[in-house]
């Protein structure tokens, strides 16, 4: 539905479902309800110029994340980084694309660096200067899952973003430990008779996160950035340890178009492979339902990291398994409602 | 004000004196004792202004100190042996940032096997970490060396170490002076970052360098170092000033004059070997010694000036770098580069292994008469290590040799 079919509908309520991808047109919307990357005020935390490839998610999630956060805390912020891509591309000396105060000290450490600054700010009665600490799957769930622990358990005044690209990209696509199963990695190639990842226990660390009961848990991708930045925004209006996971499809690890990063994001929500969901001290208080379920085999065939499973012989059981796993996270997080299970 | 105090304790104190912002610690032995005061005193409110973290780990306790120190506050912590290797890469990292955060090394070994009694193997593994290393003989010159390494560390933007002796120190209970802290205020000016994380004025730290200029940024931490070798004497002096003691520096000669053996020593062992001295002075021995404060950076020139007349120098030291000896003695040869005199190395201590003055007398004799090895392990047990090597020798499959050598000494056996 274009605008002049939308405004000629009279009084009726206007719909904002557009181009079929969910999206909402800023004009439409009064400016204090556009989103902030619609404004031409907004901070550019991280501005053009940076290193990034084509088409890389976790750039786009970072702008979107740190410009929120930035309009939320009117400014008064610094981010600390974990080494990886992010940190690679943003600084390559002496140029840098951060706007921000912002700090890189080591791969495994940005928890607890956070937790630092945040002390410092906290110490010298600047208490309204907030901190975002940043980083990959690799430093989140890996090398930093004990600072980040530590951090959450003292309940540190830190929001933390893991930027989920599922493998260790900055050092050439290596498995960490939040690669799915079946997913070609260099460390788990797609020879012998299970190619792929192994099917482990996964390490689902929003759940873990979770676990500390720390005030606020939330799921994102880059597919819905208005989501992305409600949830900045949202964790920003709390005091204590925050975790935010983004999920950032990454064209060069995942073997697929760099014009496909958003499309391949949301085709994971909707098969349900990765869950949106918002949760406080423990509990899940709302998931963004499924608005066009798929099967993960629609989202599997989007990226050359999961092609062994279709050739040279397609693997059911693998596919199978995958959707099983899909299947769970619907039935847990409630994201479909009941009369529109099939798909 | 003179107290009878736990050397842990004092240090803890004169710290709280120093206004620190933030203080993060994770419990070592022989370190608690420093961190359990300083957290007392910030959670009855008589140390304000600083929050007190207590984090998961010695590699979260470093880190925590980086991003307070970068966001402009005065950061400190105390760590020691498993620690400080533990904490390594931040060590590192905080001193390539140019961060002066001061830390208590409670120096104590290194395992396998584990170990939690006095010697130099934590602090000498950090040596070249690009941290100042100060070593405190006493704990009254513990106590002072926090306050000048405050100073120190902010007046260079580089991190300082004040290593004191595990347990010998941190533990003994003696009159120390601890400062009131308006004598440290009257020292100590409020800490003025070179760079600071300020939404106000946004920088970048920590980016990335490459070959292109990398050499340059490294030349630079050399030099900034280096620097601390005209820092370190001005500040003790300015200290002298107010405080009235004389304490720190780079080097601390005693009875040197006319000396044609000197020792070189770092730490409490200082005071027994003075001891030691000054019984073979009174006996005509031609002896004398020098106490290293400041490690690093290596005071080449102060330590050449006091060797340049002397016949021979013994290095004692509580370290040992396996597979070539001594680590202090490697550095002390530098100094003495193009003098005639030999040098001996002598690896004492570890472990906490007693260092008596009988065996000290012994050791001065054979150097006085030239008849060391060049390295000597101080009172080695040669029977109990060649049983030993001989069932390495016999048998492929012979197990620890920490477990066999405690079995042959009896402690095992005693116990079962």
């Amino acid at each position: 539905m274009n605008r002049e079919c939308a405004m000629s509908a009279g009084p009726s309520p206007l719909k904002f479902y557009q181009v079929g991808s969910f999206a909402v047109g800023n004009r439409l919307l009064d400016p204090d309800q556009r989103s902030v990357q619609s404004d031409t005020e907004r901070s550019n935390s991280l501005t053009s110029g940076h290193r990034a490839c084509t088409g890389c998610g976790e750039a786009l999630g970072a702008r979107v994340a740190l410009d929120a956060a930035m309009r939320a805390t009117k400014g008064q912020l610094v981010a600390v980084n974990a080494t990886g891509c992010l940190e690679v591309f943003s600084t390559p000396y002496p140029e840098t694309s951060w706007r921000i105060p912002w700090l890189h000290s080591l791969f495994g450490n940005a928890p607890a660096v956070a937790t630092g600054v945040a002390a410092a700010m906290k110490a010298k009665g600047r208490a309204d200067v907030r901190v975002v600490s940043q980083g990959g799957d690799g430093a989140t769930v890996d090398i930093g899952f004990g600072a980040l622990s530590g951090m959450f358990e003292r309940n540190d005044d830190v929001l933390y973003i893991c930027y989920d690209n599922e493998a260790y990209m900055n050092t050439g696509v290596q498995r960490s430990g939040a690669t799915p199963p079946a997913a070609r990695t260099m460390t788990t190639q797609t020879v012998g008779p299970e190619p792929g990842n192994a099917f482990g226990q996964g390490k689902n660390m929003p759940r873990i996160a979770m676990a500390h009961e720390i005030p606020y848990v939330a799921t994102a991708t880059v597919a819905d950035v208005r989501d992305l930045e409600a949830k900045v925004t949202r964790a920003m209006s709390i005091r204590g340890a925050r975790y935010l996971h983004v999920l950032v499809p990454c064209p060069l690890g995942w073997g697929s178009p760099s014009c496909d990063t958003l499309k391949i994001a949301r085709l994971a929500t909707q098969s349900g492979l990765f869950p949106v969901f918002e949760a406080e001290r423990g509990e899940v208080v709302a998931s963004t339902p499924i608005r066009h379920r798929v099967s993960v085999e629609e989202y599997l065939h989007t990226q050359k990291r999961y092609a062994h499973l279709f050739s040279p012989q397609r693997r059911d059981d693998t596919i199978n398994q995958l959707q099983a796993m899909a299947d769970r996270n619907i039935e847990r997080y409630g994201l479909l409602p009941k009369q529109d299970e099939a798909f | 004000m003179l107290r009878q105090v736990e050397g842990s304790k004092a240090v803890a104190d004169t710290v709280a004196c120093c206004r620190p912002e933030v203080i993060c610690a994770y419990p070592i032995s022989p370190q608690t004792h420093i961190v359990e005061g300083l957290s007392a005193l910030v959670k009855s409110g008589e140390l304000t202004g600083c929050e007190f973290v207590n984090v998961e780990s010695e590699f979260a306790a470093m880190s925590v100190a980086i991003g307070a120190s970068a966001a402009g506050a005065r950061a400190y912590t105390a760590t020691a042996s498993q620690g400080l290797l533990y904490m390594s890469e931040a060590v590192y990292n905080a001193a390539g940032l140019g961060l002066p955060i001061v830390m208590t090394v409670a120096n104590r070994a290194l395992g396998a096997p584990i170990n939690i009694w006095n010697d130099h193997s934590d602090s000498m593994s950090q040596s070249d970490s690009g941290w100042i290393q100060l070593h405190a003989e006493t704990n009254q010159e513990a106590v002072d060396l926090h306050i000048q390494a405050f100073r120190i560390a902010e007046e260079l933007s580089l991190p300082v170490m004040v290593c004191m002796d595990g347990f010998i120190l941190t533990h003994a209970v003696e009159r120390v002076d601890v400062p009131e802290r308006e004598q440290v205020d009257a020292f100590l000016p409020s800490f003025e970052p070179r760079q600071v994380l300020d939404p106000a004025a946004p920088i970048s730290i920590g980016a990335m360098v490459g070959p292109e200029a990398f050499t340059e940024v490294r030349y630079l931490a050399h030099a900034n170092q280096m620097r601390a070798l005209e820092v370190i004497p001005q500040v003790a002096a300015d200290f002298a000033e107010v405080f009235g003691r004389d304490s720190g520096g780079l080097v601390r000669p005693y009875r040197c004059e006319d000396a044609e053996t000197i020792i070189v020593a770092l730490g409490s062992v200082l005071g027994t070997i003075k001891d030691v001295v000054d019984e073979q002075r009174e006996r005509g021995v031609h002896i004398g010694v020098l106490g290293i404060t400041s490690f690093r950076p290596f005071p080449l020139a102060a330590v050449r000036e006091v060797l340049k007349n002397v016949r021979r120098v013994v290095v004692l030291e509580k370290a040992l770098a396996v597979g070539i000896g001594g680590i202090v003695a490697a550095n002390v040869r530098t100094s003495r580069a193009g003098l005639e005199l030999k040098c001996y190395t002598v690896i004492a201590g570890l472990g906490g292994r007693a260092i008596t003055k009988a065996s000290l007398h012994r050791l001065f004799d054979q150097a006085g008469a030239d008849e060391l090895e060049s390295l000597t392990f101080l009172d080695l047990d040669h029977d109990l290590v060649n049983r030993e090597l001989d069932r390495e020798r016999r048998t492929h499959r012979s197990g620890s040799p920490a477990e066999n050598v405690l079995r042959d000494v009896g402690i095992v056996a005693a116990r079962l």
